[in-house]
């Protein structure tokens, strides 16, 4: 049966692509772009309370940004990230939930 | 250097005896030790659950004092659930699940040694504190602020957070592996689609494990911290709120009660069909219910809470998902009356604990389903009414799923039937003490009596249905005896059993009874579920019982280890440490303990699975 | 003997699995899932109590947002040169992989230096502790437990750093090292979070 033959791979760690050295440079500098225009940001009093989802955004980037590219899922098979996601979403849900029911929107 | 020195000292080969079971990293030997050292924990939770009854016989006992009757039903739980019911599950993990997928062994074999020898550091830390200055008396769930150091200050909760701790380690690792080998090392053919129910139900409660424990992880490190450093997080004097305490554990409590059912759900999903003549009904149903059972599981927890006064969006929120949660819950039912319907019914011991439990099952979650609407449930929260759904469940479901088990495994694992007609009579003991025991507590529940109070006025009219309970308990106390009792007449003299002793359908049962170190001779191939079924009803298999002999070095099999062993004994030894913290012969001996732990973790991961000097 | 006895389980790449994928990569995504949890429910207490103290000191009184973001940019930065460690021993520059490797525990231990100077400061000159208020004990105990994480990555990526010079640390057996980035990353990714969630919001004064 054809399920059968996509069963028992042998293991091929290397066989995606690898992002070279440069690729990995260009990532940083842009890490550390969102992090000045966070600190950036963080400075403008005119906001006010606006910074919040300008921040989560950013940092939400910065996540994405490691999480594809230096722990390679972008090139990895996609059991890898749905575990972790799996994760991410789950502790995401309970930390939102348990804010609601601490009224911190309010 | 001298850590290559120690691994090469320190691996051991063909280790006999006691030292053999030290450095097992078999999953078959695990098991068993699993199996032996979680049913005498369960004996210890037994016997404090009789003094309780015993205590609340009758009206204004005074057989023991409040103090200990808090001690006693906060061990009660606590080593029923984390002692018990989890690890009893885990030795059928352990023992069953390699054999259903067509594995050698899991895929961490010394991870697995080291869950079990941390499981059994754990159950010695919390089982030891009843000498060692007095158990912890606030609860298996534990509230703040009871358990802060202003109204604990002695050791017991200490005794209670750190067992947990160790526990937790136990439970992520055997999560973990569990996850992975159902994962990666299923028999050629073998689809997600086509696992056993019982591999599945494994499944999704290793992913509820590794989800939730960090929960109460986190909340007993920050109650510690309250407890021996003076931190604020449950300390309302400080502004904090006691209901985080609450929120927390429940996230973490509520995932765990799914992981305490869904095994004994897959248990029950095996043995209906194998004397039921008859396919699992509805498998794919079955499959998706325990999936949707395990994500909608985080969605309940605050129905524990709805006396607490969360409001009315909080409560209505919960009240809906805890009523949808009976839905898949009633799928199963419905699937495994339909396995029965029209099946070719074979009443042995098995099948009447995994009947038992379907109707045990219902009782209790009609019950809860009556918790789930708020208003009902502020009649209900606190009193007998919920202490006998949680018996429902967790007794006539759990409990009685295991002992099915056990019945239907236990000539796999030893090559000997237990006895048919003193199983018959265990079972009816059983589910006949259950319900004396339980049933009436619904009636004492409705009429207010309160949980967790030592004792109750002789006019509050509720000594009969007190007593009556009492008597059901010690019937149940008997049902063991009689079980202990068949279990050593059967390993001494039982019937043999052969490979395939109920003409079941899994793969466990096509290899010799007990099955050989190496499992299968050859890994099988798959073509749907219940292979070795299609193999004996479509190929003609003939299974005989002859272990056959097999050239050594065609079979690698991982090498015994003694480092899992010692690994655990560091925690161990950091776990009473930590206890005694806030000295210092505390701290050294904490150091010590995570030292030890250290250089055997080294020392592990120096040592190679297949030591190539003396490959098998 | 022995170049042999590594931290790789060497006939684990030699069998086949279900999904094709490594045992312990496997592992190693299922712990960081579960690590998310751990850690979610830290900065979820964290969060419930924010604002919420009764008395000071509160985190605008004592953040030092530029000297994080130094403490922050480094920790970005190790994460760089840990990818570069892992890239390097892949194309079997084994000196290289030492540079980076190193270079990366330096600057975790950095990292760690930072934090330690600034719980030091908070206790000595803010008068913060763990005791005097909820902002004192969700802060240490969150970013304590995540310096914690850090310091035992650090330990790790030495040991990778150290037997690479006994012929533990080949291409062959690079899975060790991508192991440890893995955790290394994640540790960072964590920090990226802590980072807005307390230091960046911890602006508002009523935080």
């Amino acid at each position: 049966m054809s399920t059968d033959s996509k069963m028992n791979k042998t293991i091929d760690s290397e066989h995606h692509d690898h992002p070279s050295p440069a690729k990995y440079f260009k990532v940083a500098i842009t890490l550390v772009i969102i992090t000045a225009i966070e600190v950036g940001v963080f400075y403008i009093e005119d906001l006010k309370w606006g910074i919040i989802p300008v921040l989560v955004v950013l940092s939400g980037l910065k996540f994405g940004l490691v999480a594809m590219f230096y722990m390679h899922l972008k090139y990895d098979s996609k059991l890898f990230s749905s575990l972790f996601f799996a994760g991410v979403v789950l502790a995401s849900c309970v930390c939102i939930a348990l804010m609601a029911l601490f009224k911190y929107f309010a | 250097m001298t850590l290559l020195a120690l691994s090469g000292i320190a691996r051991p080969v063909h280790p006999s005896g006691i030292w053999g079971w030290i450095t097992t990293i078999d999953h078959k030997k695990i098991g068993i030790l699993y199996g032996v050292t979680s049913f005498i924990m369960f004996l210890t939770g037994g016997i404090e659950a009789l003094i309780i009854r015993i205590q609340l016989g009758g009206p204004e006992a005074n057989i023991v004092s409040p103090e200990v009757y808090n001690q006693l039903f906060t061990m009660h739980a606590t080593t029923m659930i984390f002692l018990g019911v989890m690890p009893m599950s885990a030795a059928f993990f352990n023992y069953v699940i390699p054999l259903q997928i067509g594995a050698r062994d899991v895929a961490f074999p010394r991870l697995n040694a080291f869950s079990y020898w941390t499981f059994l550091s754990g159950a010695i830390v919390l089982k030891l504190s009843w000498f060692l200055g007095g158990a912890p008396n606030a609860g298996w769930f534990g509230y703040a602020p009871i358990t802060g150091a202003a109204y604990n200050p002695g050791h017991g909760v200490d005794f209670w957070i750190i067992s947990l701790q160790i526990l937790g380690v136990a439970s992520l690792a055997a999560a973990f592996n569990f996850l992975t080998t159902i994962i990666n090392m299923r028999a050629p053919g073998m689809s997600l689609m086509r696992m056993p129910l019982f591999t599945w139900m494994t499944f999704v409660t290793s992913f509820l494990l590794i989800f939730a424990f960090p929960v109460i992880t986190v909340a007993l490190i920050e109650l510690f911290m309250d407890r021996y450093f003076g931190m604020n997080f449950f300390v309302t004097s400080a502004g904090a709120s006691p209901v985080l305490w609450q929120h927390l554990f429940w996230i973490f409590g509520h995932p765990e009660v799914y992981i305490l059912i869904l095994p004994a759900m897959g248990i029950v999903s095996e043995i209906l069909p194998t004397f039921s003549k008859k396919p699992l009904f509805g498998y794919p149903f079955i499959v998706l219910s325990g999936v949707i059972i395990g994500f909608m599981g985080w969605m309940v927890w605050s129905h524990h809470m709805f006396t607490v006064g969360l409001g009315p969006v909080a409560n209505s929120v919960f009240a809906l998902t805890t009523m949808a949660i009976a839905v898949p819950t009633g799928v199963k039912i419905f699937n495994w009356l339909g396995t029965m319907w029209g099946g070719s019914l074979d009443f042995k011991t098995p099948m009447l604990f995994a009947i038992g439990f379907v109707f045990l099952f219902i009782i209790g979650g009609l019950s809860g389903v009556m918790h789930a609407i708020p208003a009902s449930d502020a009649q209900q929260q606190d009193t007998y009414f919920i202490v006998a759904h949680i018996h429902y469940v967790l007794f006539g479901g759990a409990i009685v799923a295991i002992f099915g088990g056990i019945y239907y495994w236990f000539p796999k694992v030893t090559g000997k039937y237990l006895d048919e007609k003193i199983g018959k009579l265990n079972f009816w003991l059983m589910f006949i003490g259950m319900n004396i025991t339980f049933f009436p507590q619904h009636f004492l529940g409705m009429d207010g009596m309160p949980r967790r109070v030592y004792t109750y006025d002789a006019d509050m009219g509720w000594n009969l249905w007190n007593g009556v309970s009492t008597a059901g308990s010690l019937l149940l106390a008997l049902s063991i005896l009689i079980f202990i009792h068949n279990v050593v007449k059967s390993l001494r003299k039982g019937e043999i059993a052969g490979s395939d002793p109920w003409d079941a359908r899994t793969l466990e049962w096509s290899i010799s009874s007990p099955p050989p170190e190496y499992n299968f001779k050859e890994i099988p191939h798959v073509t749907g579920i219940d292979q070795f079924w299609i193999d004996k009803k479509e190929n003609g298999k003939v299974v005989s019982n002859e272990v056959v002999e097999v050239d050594d070095h065609s079979i690698h099999l991982p090498q015994p280890s003694y480092w899992p062993f010692i690994c655990s004994m560091g925690l161990l030894i950091a776990g009473y440490g930590a206890v005694y913290i806030s000295s210092t012969v505390g701290i050294i001996v904490t150091a010590i303990g995570f030292m030890v732990t250290m250089v055997a973790v080294y020392a592990w991961s120096f040592e190679p699975v297949n030591d190539p000097e003396n490959s098998h | 003997m022995d170049n042999t006895s590594v931290m790789e389980n060497q006939t684990e790449n030699a069998h086949e699995t279900t999904t094709g994928l490594n045992n312990r990569k496997l592992l190693m995504w299922l712990f960081l899932g579960s690590d998310c949890m751990f850690f979610g429910s830290l900065i979820a207490t964290y969060l419930v109590h924010q604002g919420k103290s009764l008395v000071g000191p509160y985190p605008v009184d004592v953040f030092d947002i530029p000297t994080t973001s130094v403490s922050t940019f480094v920790l970005l930065m190790s994460s760089m040169s840990m990818v570069l460690a892992y890239s390097a021993l892949n194309r079997g520059n084994l000196k290289g992989f030492r540079i980076w490797i190193l270079s990366t525990a330096i600057m975790g231990a950095t990292f760690l230096a930072f934090q330690v100077f600034e719980f030091r400061t908070f206790v000595h000159h803010d008068h913060l502790t763990p005791q005097v208020n909820l902002f004192g004990s969700t802060f240490f105990t969150l970013t304590g437990i995540h310096g914690a994480h850090v310091t035992l990555g650090v330990i790790w990526l030495l040991s990778l750093y150290f037997n690479s010079f006994r012929g533990g640390v080949t291409p062959e057996r690079s899975l060790d090292v991508d192991l440890a980035a893995l955790y290394w990353h994640f540790v960072d990714m964590v920090w990226i979070i802590i980072f807005t969630v307390v230091y960046l919001f911890g602006v508002f004064r009523g935080f």
